[in-house]
């Protein structure tokens, strides 16, 4: 084998000992990227730079977006093929928490539209 | 380079190389203890689901109680916001510093993730505090119940994590950056990157949607 003699052992998540991503810079990127979006999302809620009825959905995509940093930065998950199974572990986790969240209200906003209307 | 070598996609890992996928024998102790790790933070995420489900069903039903846009302080909830976040970053340097055996700095980066987190857990607990002491405790509304279980299982997480550090510490000063503490510390800094994560949605779904 003429290619450098490099065993890519399985990543863990957080810091590995050989991982050339894990610096003290990425880390401060990925703190910048973390207050960017942190105050962000503050100012879409307190103020009325966004269209009233859009602010639900600003929030929402800036809280995936800050998750999607930490992720990065602070967990090195990566698309290399050392971190394959902790994604895959993660894309389970996400599904489980999508059809918990989204099954539990959509499944009582339906029963509670199917309720009897109670008199005052 | 032979034809087979050509054929392989440019990225691709031969599988004797690539020991996660079955190659070259078991995964070092460290990968197996940071992946079951991962696994049970997964876990946590399921049942944190469930609360934040909880939460979202619970929003309406104030029974004539506080909703939270009279409860909530918005700057409070900014700074615990921050706390919990600078003690992520400093979390990270710190277990940065240890993986590279230089106990000094984890020392000083461990302080500070410490003093962020209980100063995040004091602006918690004054806030509960003065919650209840209007009346609007846990059992005022469902609302307020599924609040308090929420922001409250969160604030408990962090506090266990405080203590593990105390704890953790004590081990890096007394056992030195072996292999075993270097292990913990690992899991350690997975769980406070886990809870910061849980955080955001926290602060999304209770404090911004609320106001």
């Amino acid at each position: 084998m003429d290619g450098p003699e490099h065993v890519f052992d399985d990543r863990t998540p957080g810091v590995g000992e050989h991982e050339p991503t894990a610096t003290y810079l990425s880390y401060t990127v990925g703190l910048g990227l973390a207050i960017l979006a942190t105050i962000a999302s503050f100012v879409v809620s307190q103020t009325d730079w966004l269209w009233s009825p859009g602010i639900p959905v600003g929030l929402i995509v800036l809280a995936f977006a800050q998750i999607g940093v930490h992720l990065v930065f602070f967990l090195h998950l990566g698309s290399g093929p050392d971190s394959t199974n902790n994604v895959l572990a993660l894309a389970f986790g996400v599904l489980i928490v999508f059809l918990v969240i989204t099954g539990s209200v959509w499944i009582i906003a339906n029963l509670n539209s199917n309720m009897m209307p109670m008199s005052p | 380079m032979t034809l087979a070598e050509i054929d392989r996609a440019p990225n691709e890992v031969s599988s004797e190389r690539a020991r996660g996928r079955g190659g070259g024998g078991p995964a070092p102790k460290r990968i197996v203890v940071a992946y079951g790790f991962w696994i049970f933070i997964l876990s946590d995420m399921v049942m944190f689901s469930a609360l934040f489900a909880a939460y979202a069903v619970m929003l309406g039903n104030t029974a004539g109680g506080p909703t939270g846009a009279e409860l909530f302080n918005i700057r409070s909830a900014f700074i615990e916001t921050m706390c919990l976040l600078l003690s992520s970053y400093t979390c990270g340097l710190g277990a940065l510093s240890a993986e590279r055996r230089d106990p000094a700095r984890f020392l000083i980066f461990a302080a500070c993730t410490f003093a962020l987190g209980a100063a995040f857990l004091f602006i918690e607990v004054t806030e509960f505090a003065g919650m209840v002491e209007k009346g609007a405790g846990p059992s005022r509304s469902g609302y307020l119940s599924a609040f308090f279980t929420l922001v409250g299982t969160h604030g408990i997480h962090v506090a266990s994590g405080l203590i593990a550090l105390v704890y953790l510490v004590a081990q890096v000063i007394a056992k030195g950056l072996q292999a075993a503490v270097l292990r913990r510390l690992l899991c350690w800094s997975l769980f406070w990157h886990a809870l910061d994560i849980v955080w955001i949605g926290v602060f999304t779904l209770v404090y911004l949607w609320a106001t």
